[in-house]
């Protein structure tokens, strides 16, 4: 096809390059230079998507990141596919190919525009008031359907093949936007000597310069001084140029967050190139010179295809030499409609009239188009618009002392619209900043700073191009300066708007301040009208006064009654006019009505570039053990356990869980099993106090522990509930090899040092984390003993010499030991400790020792069962942060005579020992094939009247092979007293009966730990 | 993301560091002497002022040690950070953020 609407010459196409590309499956071409939507404007493409609500027929509103309506699909393939592009911003290339969305069949026959002939029962807030009956049907009905109706673009479900990389940069000075002020600030600060980094969202640097076709900066074209300013800035090694980089969000202490797409541009990307990166900056000081957005107009019907703001239509005739149609009708309150009527009719477009809601029109610019001889109209509003899916007439009204006059219909292919500018204070909010209103702009402007920024130029309401330039140059020497003398990310007193140090002479037409914000008089009955407030979301003039008649006072609520702003655009060009109608609405002026927030991202950002490299396998750290090999070798299961992947079972042909378990389990008790518990946490505590230190932290008494032997001990919060524990060795006077459980590990350390550091620094002792500097082999059983023997040198394995919870220190296979004679099975046992790198050499001899016994590798599943008939508890399963130790059993290990330890004094409230605290006991099962729910209440009459009393409820419940029944354990009130007793556990269809018994199962005397 | 100064190293990301609560609330030499009141509040109330704040913060994936900052609730930004066992430093919530 070709280029009808192109201007003869022009713009800053490459007219020698040409493209091809394809929308919604038709082949239009284009130029280098082009963005999407300016190449489908040059083909006469207005109709671009359908509204989020009505379904109504929407093209292109502006021409930057704040158009809300051309919204599309651009996929490369199934999987490389992003939705909600902003047909603004995406940049053409050869074969590009995008789609328009929310539509159904077709773009052109949309059947969901029924809704907007349904309007009248879709107002404000219908979520809230229709859709409510009969209950539950809002989430399995109505919420997927109105999320399938009301939708924006659709995700791709395939995984993304591209990479994106994160980076971290500092600077000196930060400067956000690379137009007039922007420019002049980076100069600025780059030729103070500052590191300066000069981002901006679009490919080409330059901003508003880019659309200029008669201004002069320093006697030069603006186009001629941007080259040189841009070659002069690209030859300081000081500075960095980022195009195509948005600075999404502005976090504490200069924090800015930047999104580079770095190939979305390119027609075929190399693979040596991420699709985009996120550069996380630190600067000293940040410039933001984010320029000021036109706002649109509210009047009826101001959303066909074709109606655009009046600035966009001229930066398409101006920068892409695309002319948005061939008649237009401009609908203005301020003299931007005049430049641009201007420029559009120099790009060949006629300018059927002007309709100007002022009464005055005076000025250069209107005087410019009077003498052009357009027809200019004041005190003239637009009363509505035709055309079915692209505008074909306006009509026009003459506005008397607020009275609208009869309409008179001019035919047109395009409508250009322009009520002011608004400063985008976008970033400045986010950067916590107090905005204030300023009267005279009508606009709110940066007030008070909390970080260490400054905003230059438009976006803090400054305008003409000379003021302009020459602000964003004093601001960007007054941050250079600052940067200077930095020391902490901390902002003083907010800077004084700095003076103008440098003169940049320009000359550029003046637009003035008029501007207008709220709906425009139409004299039209409400009620068959819409007037678009919020084009992304669809909400109108008429619903935001609703909002107000229902009660909404504060902006905040008018919000999200309406969802107006609340779309991806988040009000760019909706915000102030919402402002506005509130406030007629209310009688209130608009500095009273509140200011909704702004939050990051600026503009939508993708959830690659927050992920980065942080997928899959390296989404979250992995920690295995030196054995973990052996075991996937040998066909274990494995579990989560924090990072850990622990071997859960080691299931052989043909056997479930249940299956090998049960296994497992009996091996243990007729003969032996191995175990890597390599996971458990490990401290090294070492110095002269190491044992004052102990008697501190631990509920035991360590003074007198022998080097040479071990003792479980009880870490206790200093609120008196148990905490961890674990087995701890006596390596020397002065040595303890603690172990911890494997979750708590780091936890303890640091609770530990804590103490250590900031309680009792006079105590001498050093704190090492040992957990992965020791591989831990536990083989339990009857045969134990005599698996390790013939590998163990240096120790005396006799029952007398190294009894029951003792440690020695020997070599097995010639590798440096500490062996554990420590059982959490209930059977004669040991840990074999040995450096990790060993580890697996050791477990591999260990396990061709043991094959004459049958030795079985078992996992944590069986290691869970046999500690359960046995009655030991596992804490943060039967301890939930509220047991003491007397609550699980424990009180054996409290040394009552030491006069302080962590926890000693909660313990001694009176409610610490009272006899209906929660108690460790364990149930039984009337039918012992029943395997009560773990989390389980226990009640002691399912049919007692609601709320029924509850008296605990179950921790931990296994099917125990070796008894040939179920077990449980459970925490229940007043639990001891009640052993022998039948209580209850009620489940969805009927009640289980159990009696609650000693939690010791198995060998309760203990006998078998001694082999 | 916050930059907090560690005494020991200097000045480093938020990432590194946890944050430890209410500083200058000194364990009782001998807990068993004091009443469960003065034992609970020793526990568990803190000052929560909106101002000035100091608190523990530990460099965790870097020295390891603890030590103490000012910080301004309402800013949140750090006036000073100084080593554990050194005396609050004498600011008043005036001059918050102002260094």
């Amino acid at each position: 096809m070709t280029n009808r609407f192109r201007t003869a010459s022009g713009g800053r196409i490459d007219r020698a390059a040409p493209l091809s590309f394809r929308f919604d499956g038709q082949t239009f071409s284009g130029f280098k230079g082009d963005t999407l939507a300016s190449a489908l404007i040059a083909n006469g493409v207005h109709l671009v998507g359908r509204s989020f609500k009505y379904h109504r027929p929407r093209g292109f509103l502006s021409a930057g990141s704040d158009e809300p309506n051309a919204l599309v699909n651009v996929a490369r393939d199934a999987a490389r596919a992003a939705p909600n592009l902003r047909a603004t911003q995406v940049e053409l290339y050869e074969g590009l190919k995008a789609q328009s969305q929310n539509r159904w069949p077709s773009l052109s026959f949309d059947a969901g525009a029924v809704n907007d002939l349904a309007a009248p029962f879709l107002p404000a807030g219908f979520y809230y008031k229709t859709f409510m009956w009969p209950a539950g049907a809002w989430k399995r009905f109505y919420e997927p359907k109105i999320r399938a109706m009301a939708g924006l673009g659709v995700a791709p479900d395939l995984p993304d093949p591209d990479r994106y990389t994160q980076n971290h940069a500092h600077c000196d000075v930060l400067v956000v936007g690379a137009g007039p002020a922007g420019l002049a600030a980076a100069l600025a600060a780059a030729e103070s000597g500052a590191k300066v980094i000069l981002c901006d969202e679009q490919a080409e640097l330059g901003g508003s310069l880019l659309s200029e076709t008669t201004a002069t900066i320093e006697g030069k074209p603006a186009a001629d001084w941007l080259a040189a300013t841009l070659a002069t800035l690209t030859a300081r090694d000081n500075v960095t140029l980022m195009p195509r980089t948005t600075a999404f969000g502005y976090f504490p202490h200069n924090h800015i967050a930047l999104a580079e797409r770095v190939t979305e541009h390119l027609a075929a990307p190399g693979p040596d190139l991420p699709r985009e990166r996120l550069w996380e900056v630190r600067a000293k000081e940040v410039v933001i010179a984010a320029g000021a957005l036109e706002r649109p107009l509210v009047f009826p019907d101001n959303d066909r295809p074709g109606v655009l703001l009046a600035d966009s239509a001229r930066t398409y005739a101006n920068r892409y030499g695309t002319k948005v149609g061939e008649r237009a009708v401009i609908f203005t309150a301020c003299d931007a409609g005049y430049r641009a009527a201007l420029d559009l009719k120099a790009a060949g477009v006629s300018i059927a009239a002007i309709a100007d809601l002022r009464a005055e029109v005076s000025g250069e610019l209107p005087s410019r188009a009077l003498a052009a001889g357009i027809d200019v109209r004041p005190s003239t509003v637009l009363v509505g618009t035709k055309g079915r899916l692209r505008v074909a007439s306006a009509q026009l009204a003459k506005v008397t002392k607020g009275a609208v006059g009869p309409a008179e219909t001019i035919a047109c292919d395009s409508v250009l619209m322009s009520g002011g500018f608004t400063p985008s204070v976008h970033l400045f909010s986010q950067s916590r900043g107090k905005l204030v209103w300023d009267g005279a702009a009508g606009a709110y402007l940066p007030g008070t700073s909390v970080e260490r920024e400054r905003s230059a130029g438009a976006c803090r309401g400054v305008n003409g191009l000379q003021r302009v330039l020459e602000d964003g140059y004093a601001q960007g020497e007054a941050a250079a300066l600052a940067a200077r003398t930095y020391t902490s990310p901390a902002r003083g007193a907010t800077p004084a708007p700095a003076a103008p140090s440098r003169s940049i002479p320009a000359s550029a037409e003046d637009l003035g301040t008029d501007g207008f914000i709220g709906a425009t008089p139409h004299g039209r009955n409400p009620a068959f009208t819409k007037a678009f407030v919020d084009w992304q979301n669809d909400v109108t003039a008429k619903d935001l006064k609703l909002a107000t008649r229902e009660g909404m006072r504060s902006i905040e609520h008018v919000k999200r009654y309406t969802t107006t702003g609340m779309a991806t655009d988040q009000g760019k060009t909706s915000n102030m006019n919402a402002l506005g109608i509130v406030s007629e609405a209310l009688d209130t002026p608009v500095p009273k009505i509140g200011l909704t927030t702004f939050r990051p991202p600026f503009t939508p950002t993708t959830f690659g570039l927050f992920a980065g490299a942080a997928r899959g396998d390296v989404f979250d750290p992995v920690r295995k053990t030196a054995i973990h090999d052996w075991a996937a070798e040998h066909g274990a299961a494995f579990e989560d356990v924090g990072n850990w992947k622990r071997a859960h079972y080691f299931p052989r042909a043909g056997e479930d869980m249940h299956a090998a378990v049960a296994r497992e389990c009996k091996a243990v008790r007729a003969s032996v099993g191995m175990f890597d518990a390599s996971t458990l946490g490990k401290i090294e505590v070492v110095g002269p106090d190491a044992a004052e230190f102990m008697n501190r932290m631990y509920t035991n008494a360590w003074a007198k522990l022998e080097p040479g032997r071990l003792r479980y001990g009880v870490m206790l919060r200093e609120d008196g509930f148990v905490m961890d524990d674990g087995v701890v060795g006596r390596m020397a006077a002065d040595r303890f090899h603690v172990t911890t459980t494997t979750g708590g590990a780091p936890r303890v350390l640091a609770h530990m040092e804590d103490y250590l550091q900031t309680e009792w620094p006079d105590l001498d002792v050093w704190l090492t984390s040992t957990t992965e500097q020791w591989s831990v082999i536990a083989v339990q059983g009857p045969k134990a003993r005599e698996v390790i023997a013939p590998l163990i040198e240096g120790i005396d394995l006799s029952k007398e010499a190294f009894p029951h919870m003792s440690v020695r220190e020997g070599t097995i296979l010639g590798v440096p030991t500490r062996l554990f004679s420590v059982s959490f099975t209930g059977e004669l046992g040991f840990e074999i400790n040995v450096p990790s790198a060993y580890g697996r050499a050791v477990w591999e001899a260990v396990y061709a020792a043991g094959e004459r016994f049958g030795i079985t590798p078992y996992g944590t599943e069986t290691m869970h069962v046999l500690r359960a008939e046995k009655g030991y508890i596992i804490v943060g399963q039967e301890t939930d942060g509220t047991a003491t130790p007397d609550d699980v059993n424990l009180g054996w290990a409290v040394g009552k005579a030491k006069k302080d330890f962590v926890g000693k004094r909660s313990l001694l409230r009176e409610s610490m020992s009272a006899p209906d605290r929660r108690q460790l006991v364990g149930l039984k099962t009337t039918d012992p094939k029943i395997v009560l729910e773990e989390g389980a209440q226990i009640v002691a009459d399912p049919a007692a009247p609601v709320p029924v009393p509850m008296l605990g409820f179950v921790t931990s419940s296994y099917h125990s092979a070796v008894l040939g029944r179920s077990i449980a354990l459970a925490m229940v009130k007043g639990g001891r007293a009640r052993i022998g007793t039948k209580l209850m556990v009620p489940m969805p269809t009927h009640a289980i009966e159990v009696e609650v018994v000693e939690p010791v199962f198995y060998d309760p005397k203990g006998e078998r730990l001694n082999g | 993301m916050l930059i907090i100064t560690c005494p020991w190293c200097g000045a480093r990301p938020e990432v590194e560091f946890r944050y430890g609560g209410e500083a200058h609330i000194a364990r009782p030499a001998d807990p068993s002497a004091l009443t469960d009141a003065e034992w609970a509040d020793f526990l568990y109330n803190r000052t929560n002022p909106k101002g000035l704040h100091a608190e523990r913060w530990r460099h965790i994936h870097g020295c390891g040690r603890y030590f103490n900052a000012l910080r301004d609730t309402v800013s949140d930004f750090f006036v000073t950070t100084y080593k554990a066992g050194e005396k609050r430093p004498d600011i008043d919530a005036s001059s918050g953020g102002s260094k």
